[in-house]
């Protein structure tokens, strides 16, 4: 208990963060009509992708001579760039087709 | 300096994510809003890569490794998601979701072994943070592998006896096991080992019993698992953009499934335990159906339907996976020509997931005005002709309404059984995706016209065109 308190108070600022965008999620959400679920579904998942940033983290501060931190690495960024990438062309590749109509 | 260009790269990065969201929302601005989150992410990584240090002021190294990695994921999810056919939408945005999962477990596994490598853990709250991220991680990727493979149809339904409960049994063996080390009894990998392997189980059998069309809002949930663990990965780096991403994801994904389970008049609850308590019943899936199926000719039809007032089309997965898109706009084209008013009905979750069916007509280029939801046109169907359904299967199932039994027994259907005239192009009689047998078929106005929806279509049209 004392140490999650202190850990609270310690991180305060991302606490806050945290609240603040989950109400934001929320807000932003709410009152989407239902022919736009399946390409915001797409885009959030691209957005979640930014683990990569902590993919790249681990990758960049690994040992040269840990072949496991490395390997494992390696494939973590590779798993996070095809969820980035892979997640916004096909958002794109969709959306792509709702504008045709004019 | 170089930290304060990286943390406002973040900052900027943040709030492309927000924007990107927010304008995703509208179809009008979608698509600039997905390319601005996407600019943002960009951004959020070159400058990960160049400027970030740690604690102890050290920069980041192994380039090679780096680079390597993302230009092999990049070529590898570009062709990938150019490649797919938009049919096979709903499984993709799963595959992508399990490989973001993945990566997170990933991660959690590496900072355990570096944190803790020469020392026992302590409890606090870093530890539980890593265990959190691994857990959930590993739940999200074979979860979603499971649905990839279930929307692939490479995965059959599986339902096995006492699931709920083997369910609750591991997540309890789980939560033990992570007492474990908090309480530093012991430490060891295998403990790490063995928690991994149960959150892959619990995924696999969290997953494998929901089918139907349950299906798009877990491939939701599991969605927002991952943007929850993707922020456990935020706290762990004390990094901004992780936190706010992934929390952005965890809570809209949250709302969007709860959206979702409203637009088929289901619970949340409903749909994770739903699935088996439909098994069990006397009556559930291979209910007898009684009366005799009647066949109708392209040529009938073709008659049937130039000279009808109305006609409505309900666009189904047949349509999608035979392409007919194009074929159907064809012959609704001709048809108007020929002055019968034509419109299409659109179920929530015609296709695989919601707006599927709109993403792809959008594809053949119909036009929206033309498009009717599910509360619109469910009271025109008592003065319309003729329905032509095009390989629907479930979101016509009257059964919805009428059998308790049924597993999609109060999922709001498209009601035309109150239409004049029936038809039903399918294949075959097999069953739709939620695999149950459809009453529909056999109603005294239903006419089945069998044949792949591709062919079928350019028949009548080519018919309807010599009328």
């Amino acid at each position: 208990m004392e140490q999650l308190i202190q850990f609270l108070g310690e991180n305060i600022n991302s606490v806050y963060i945290i609240i603040l965008s989950i109400f934001l999620g929320i807000e932003v959400i709410s009152k989407v009509p239902s022919i736009l679920h399946t390409p915001l579904m797409s885009g959030a998942n691209a957005i979640h992708g930014v683990v990569i940033i902590g993919a790249i983290i681990v990758m960049g501060l690994a040992d040269p001579n840990d072949i496991l931190s490395l390997t494992l690495g390696f494939l973590a960024v590779i798993f996070g760039t095809l969820n980035v990438v892979g997640g916004f062309v096909v958002t794109d590749r969709m959306l792509e087709m709702f504008k045709k109509k004019k | 300096m170089l930290n304060n260009i990286l943390e406002i790269s973040y900052l900027i990065a943040s709030v492309t994510f927000i924007l990107g969201l927010k304008m995703l929302g509208k179809p009008e601005t979608a698509r600039k809003g997905n390319l601005i989150a996407a600019g943002g992410m960009t951004l959020a990584i070159i400058a990960t890569i160049f400027l970030y240090e740690n604690n102890e002021g050290i920069r980041l190294g192994n380039y090679l490794w780096i680079f390597g990695g993302i230009i092999i994921g990049s070529i590898a999810g570009t062709i990938a998601a150019r490649r797919v056919q938009m049919t096979a939408m709903p499984q993709m945005v799963s595959l992508f979701n399990g490989l973001g999962a993945l990566c997170v477990a990933i991660i959690s596994f590496l900072e355990y072994f570096h944190s803790y490598q020469f020392a026992a853990p302590v409890f606090n709250v870093k530890f539980l943070i890593i265990l959190a991220g691994l857990v959930i991680g590993s739940v999200s990727f074979s979860g979603s592998m499971i649905a990839y493979g279930k929307l692939e149809g490479k995965i059959k339904d599986f339902h096995f006896p006492f699931n709920q409960v083997l369910n609750i049994l591991i997540l309890l063996v789980i939560l033990v096991l992570l007492a474990i080390p908090v309480f530093g009894a012991n430490h060891s990998l295998n403990i790490l080992y063995a928690i991994t392997i149960l959150s892959l189980l619990y995924g696999l059998t969290f997953v494998f019993p929901i089918g139907g069309a349950d299906m798009p809002v877990v491939i939701s949930l599991l969605n927002s698992f991952t943007g929850i663990a993707a922020a456990l990965g935020g706290f762990l780096y004390d990094n901004q953009v992780m936190l706010t991403g992934g929390i952005l994801v965890g809570s809209s994904g949250t709302i969007l499934t709860i959206l979702m389970c409203k637009a088929m008049n289901r619970s949340l609850a409903n749909v994770i335990v739903g699935s088996w308590k439909s098994q069990g019943g006397p009556s559930s899936a291979h209910k007898e159906v009684k009366g005799s199926i009647k066949e109708i000719s392209v040529s009938d039809t073709a008659v049937l339907l130039a000279y009808s007032k109305s006609v409505v089309i309900v666009p189904g997965y047949g349509l999608a996976v035979a392409q007919a898109q194009h074929v159907t706009k064809e012959l609704e084209a001709l048809l108007e020509e020929k002055g019968v008013e034509v419109k299409y009905a659109i179920h929530p979750v015609a296709g695989r997931m919601p707006g599927h069916m709109n993403v792809l007509l959008a594809e053949a280029d119909v036009p929206y005005d033309k498009l009717y939801e599910m509360e619109q046109i469910n009271p025109e169907f008592v003065k319309t002709d003729v329905v032509l359904i095009l390989g629907a299967n479930d979101v016509v199932n009257p059964a919805a309404l009428t059998d308790p039994s049924s597993p999609i027994y109060g999922m709001p259907i498209l009601e035309v059984i109150n239409a004049k005239n029936i038809i039903v192009n399918k294949r075959s009689m097999s069953a739709g995706y939620a695999g149950i047998d459809n009453e529909l078929f056999y109603n005294d106005k239903t006419k089945m016209l069998f044949g792949d929806s591709k062919k079928i279509l350019s028949e009548l049209v080519s018919e309807v065109k010599g009328l």
